[in-house]
């Protein structure tokens, strides 16, 4: 693996950002800077180019950051007498490193050592309103500006009190690493200024931001701030927090989704077991609290429950899609010659879990006047008020803490953790630590609903008519906030925009406002139909984009097939946007596109474009019998992508070795998509119980070459990161899969068909754990 | 209650519980030690690796009471010592090569890859890509690549 970042281009590009800003020194002892970009927000976006997609005029991140913005004067740093800045990021780290580029950010303005930053998470905080959503990879494109406008008045006020001190101008003195040096050699460290520079009153300030030119941070590859934490043992998360009283708890859950509990018929007995210490009903299920989570398995498994139904009694994959088929929207029957050349093409999406290695869970205390909950959290204003209401209990009754969560794919957008542990605690009247079994995340847990997409394309002597593309999906749960958010900044997006989407649902809007095929392909539409509430869902390290990549690229390869074009030669022809383009051509030069492959092997190539940039990837697969039937020990093994070059124009790089690991582990995520992993449901359930079952991509899965490569296009503004690897990775490993075995695959992932597990027990619903690990010791 | 005696990262400890209890859980739960994360409890994520008398097992799937006396269980909390150093040159190589993500896959990947290290260097060999697919613990935010050239980097220096 290797990493290129060129260095910042020190010339700005055109569209160039503001550097002037207002904002405040807050009044106390200790110096507060906060940031104001509700005071003269420019107009960038008003006018409409012609282009015909809406995310080019306006797109998610856009929303997400105009709906930051009212609330971003709330975003503070602080100044402390040891020369250490604090700051408490609003959003929350669930491995994205957004801790980490924030204290980058914050040290550039500021002129000292990233080390000397701490970045904190924020508790749940209803004045920020959505200001603290953590998803879309928006984090770094709706807080860089204020943060830097923060820090920056931090600084002026350090400046300006050191001016006191050493008897000069302010403009004449110079910051190097926390330290104010005089023309006379004289100097004074940040700590020692910092009470001075507090201002007794809050006072309004103009600041100028630093020019991208002399950035000496940003842009600079950084190792994450908690890496020590991680490899000792020492970072906690949830299970490792201790709260007095709050001992092990687990719900033993219905053997169909969604089901409910009648009735517990040996509660006598369950609470006789060893270590048992309460037992509750609740909606989900019955819990148990045990002094350690063993005996909370054990009691789940004696347990004799009357289940109600569940939500899909008697349903399958099959017949849930039957009825996605019937509510896929009809294509049209495009008005262009008859001698034109049509492709039509049509793919399904099986469901998918979005889990992460750390299982839900929360702790919860709930008493009778207040309730304290810790929790992984995305949107922990909008779980304040989801169980304040279930408590009922009034909002500032319910202390909600952020905790940095074990990895969050768009599982921790939703609060059901923290709500089921909250009513657990209640009916309890005892602290709980809450945790999900395993078993319980793709049985009973938030998964990518399955969805269908086809497209429908028209050429003729050399051009691309038209490309239409209707993708119809299970319904996707928004109640995490991001349908609120849309409802209440639409109004504000240019008109142009407003029009398109006003009158559409949740799920249609952020369709529109994330989907762009950046091709120039005639008379593009695509568009989302949605059906079946029944499950439960969420978007997944991306929200539509993958599904719709997976299909328009491999759809593309089709087409230039028909026009008798090599897929880059086709795609570099058609593409109209630079910043794609760029990125296609590094894949395709460090990837040596179109040498020579054995027989059953292939290279495949895509691009997406969302977030605010664009990326490329391109693979090569192993589709050969000897490799596909490779034996490994218990695992699925089946085609592997042998090598992997990816390249990404991201915007303005904070940090380019955060940038590249996530979009490894967004390769990681896309490889699975494509290949290996999903849930299956039969008769009511879905089958999958433990990683033994679903299939995430592993060790023997991963390309054992993989490159990442920057690719700098010179635009001042961050783009996202978190989400933005998977698309294309996802569609590059299809469609060389399509061109390694000569059939385009047209259900993913591909080895969905082929039930290579035993599905273990639903009653009882977890697993016990073996006894015979002192066997398999190395 | 029966009592169970065993060492956990260089200190004899007796605990009062039930033998069938898996160690995972008598270590995360009753005695405090965090480093181990539960995944799945049924010995396929890896998420628990730990060393028991220097090899590599996963304790959510050993009884407790199936421990002896002199049994040495080595968490990533231990691991530095087994070196007499502040952190373990697979931590440092971790640290070096910016695996961790969320991090809750790592303490059980460096406990995995330092006694699969330990069994490559008992044979007499370096460590080869081959080796490097063996390893079965998830990385749910896909480090692999980066656990891969960390393994590498870390197995020089042991
Ligand atoms: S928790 Fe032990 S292997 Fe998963
Ligand atoms: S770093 Fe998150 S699971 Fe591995």
């Amino acid at each position: 693996m290797s990493v290129q970042a060129q260095a910042v281009d020190p010339t700005p590009a055109a569209g160039l950002s503001r550097r002037s800003f207002v904002g405040w020194v807050l009044g106390g002892a200790t110096l507060v800077t906060a940031a104001d970009l509700t005071l003269g927000r420019g107009v960038a976006r008003a006018s409409v180019p012609s282009g015909p997609q809406v995310p080019e005029l306006y797109d998610l991140e856009d929303l997400q950051t105009d709906a930051a913005l009212p609330t971003s004067q709330l975003i503070t740093v602080t100044m402390n007498d040891d020369g250490t800045a604090s700051f408490e990021l609003p959003r929350m780290e669930v491995g994205q490193g957004i801790t980490t580029s924030t204290a980058m950010i914050i040290a550039e303005e500021l002129d000292i050592d990233p080390g000397q930053v701490k970045v904190g998470l924020a508790p749940a905080r209803p004045e920020l309103i959505f200001n603290q959503l953590t998803g879309g990879s928006n984090t770094t494109v709706s807080t860089y500006t204020p943060i830097r406008v923060a820090a920056a008045i931090a600084k002026g006020a350090l400046l300006d009190a050191a001016a006191a001190e050493l008897g000069y101008a302010a403009d004449q003195l110079t910051t190097r690493a926390g330290v104010v040096s005089a023309p006379d050699g004289s100097s004074l460290t940040y700590g020692e200024l910092a009470s001075k520079a507090a201002s007794p009153r809050t006072k309004q300030v103009d600041v100028e931001l630093k020019k991208a030119g002399d950035f000496s941070v940003i842009g600079t590859a950084r190792n994450r701030d908690d890496a020590l934490l991680a490899v000792t043992g020492r970072k906690k998360f949830i299970q490792d927090l201790h709260v007095k009283g709050a001992l092990p708890t687990m719900v033993c859950r219905p053997p169909t989704l969604n089901g409910s509990p009648k009735k517990l018929r040996n509660k006598k007995k369950i609470l006789r077991m060893p270590g048992v210490k309460n037992v509750a009903i609740v909606d989900t299920g019955v819990a148990v609290r045990a002094k350690t989570f063993g005996q909370c398995i054990d009691a789940i498994r004696a347990m004799d429950v009357v289940w109600n139904p569940g939500s899909v009694e008697g349903e399958s994959d099959r017949t849930i899609m039957a009825r996605l088929k019937k509510a896929e929207l009809p294509l049209a029957v495009p008005d262009v010659p008859v001698l034109a050349d049509q492709v039509d093409t049509d793919f399904e999406f099986m469901f998918r879990s979005s889990a992460a290695l750390e299982p839900n869970g929360a702790i919860a205390d709930v008493r009778d006047d207040r309730a304290t909950i810790w929790a992984g959290l995305k949107v922990p204003i909008l779980a304040q008020e989801n169980i304040a209401k279930e408590l009922g209990m009034s909002i500032d009754q319910v202390t909600v803490n952020v905790i940095t969560g074990g990895g969050s794919f768009g599982h921790k957008l939703f609060s059901d953790h923290a709500i089921e542990a909250a009513k657990i605690s209640k009916k309890m009247g005892k602290p709980v630590k809450l945790m999900w079994h395993r078993a319980d995340e793709p049985r009973q847990g938030r998964l990518h609903p399955m969805a269908t997409s086809r497209i429908r394309a028209t050429m003729l002597a050399g051009e691309v008519l038209t490309f239409e593309q209707r993708n119809t999906s299970v319904v996707t749960d928004f109640s995490h906030g991001l349908g609120e958010i849309i409802t209440s900044t639409i109004d504000e997006a240019p008109t142009e925009v407003g029009r398109t989407l006003g009158g559409l649902g949740f799920s249609e809007t952020i369709f529109t406002l994330t989907q762009e095929l950046p091709y120039d392909f005639g008379v593009v539409t695509q568009l989302l139909n949605e059906t079946d509430d029944r499950f439960n869902t969420g978007s997944m390290r991306n929200i539509y984009s993958p599904d719709t990549a997976v299909a328009a690229e491999l759809t593309i390869d089709q087409m230039a097939a028909k026009m008798g074009k090599d897929p880059l030669e086709f795609r570099l022809a058609f593409l109209k946007d630079d910043r794609t383009k760029a990125v296609l051509e590094k894949v395709a030069k460090e990837g040596n596109w179109g040498r020579t492959m054995p027989k059953g092997m292939a290279q495949g190539i895509a691009i997406h474009k969302e977030y605010k940039g664009s990326t490329a990837c391109l693979v090569e697969i192993d589709c050969r019998p000897r490799t596909v039937d490779r034996d490994i020990y218990h695992a699925v093994t089946g085609p592997r992508v042998t090598k992997a070059v990816f390249a990404v124009d991201a915007g303005l790089v904070i940090n380019p070795r955060g940038l590249e690991a996530q979009m490894m582990g967004g390769f990681s995520d896309g490889l699975a998509l494509t290949l290996t992993s999903s849930c299956h449901l039969r008769n009511g359930h879905f089958l999958e119980a433990s990683w033994d079952n679903y299939f995430y991509t592993r060790q023997w899965n991963i390309p054992p070459e993989f490159e990442c490569h920057i690719v700098d296009s010179g635009t001042d503004q961050p783009g996202g990161a978190g989400e933005a690897g998977v698309p294309s990775s996802a569609a590059a490993v299809a469609c060389a899969y399509a061109r390694a075995t000569g059939t385009m695959p047209k259900r993913f992932p591909i080895n969905h068909d082929e039930l290579s597990f035993k599905p273990k027990s639903f009653v009882p619903p977890v697993p016990q754990s073996p006894r015979d690990g002192l066997k398999y010791t190395y | 209650m029966p009592k169970q005696t065993f060492i956990v990262n260089g200190e004899r400890v007796t605990v009062k519980v039930a033998d069938n209890v898996r160690v995972l859980w008598v270590l995360r739960d009753l005695l405090g030690v965090h480093g181990p994360k539960y995944g799945c409890g049924i010995n396929v994520c890896k998420a628990c690796t730990s060393h028991i008398n220097g090899k590599a097992f996963n304790p959510c799937s050993v009884r407790v009471g199936d421990l002896e006396r002199d049994d040495e269980i080595t968490t990533i909390e231990g691991l530095p010592d087994t070196v007499g150093k502040d952190l373990h040159p697979m931590q440092e190589a971790w640290i070096d090569r910016d695996v961790p993500q969320c991090g809750y896959c790592q303490p059980g990947q460096i406990m995995a890859a330092t006694a699969l290290v330990n069994k490559v260097h008992a044979e007499d060999r370096e460590i080869t890509e081959a080796d490097l697919d063996t390893i079965r613990n998830i990385c749910r935010c896909g480090t692999y690549n980066r656990i891969r050239e960390a393994v590498k980097q870390g197995a020089s220096k042991m």
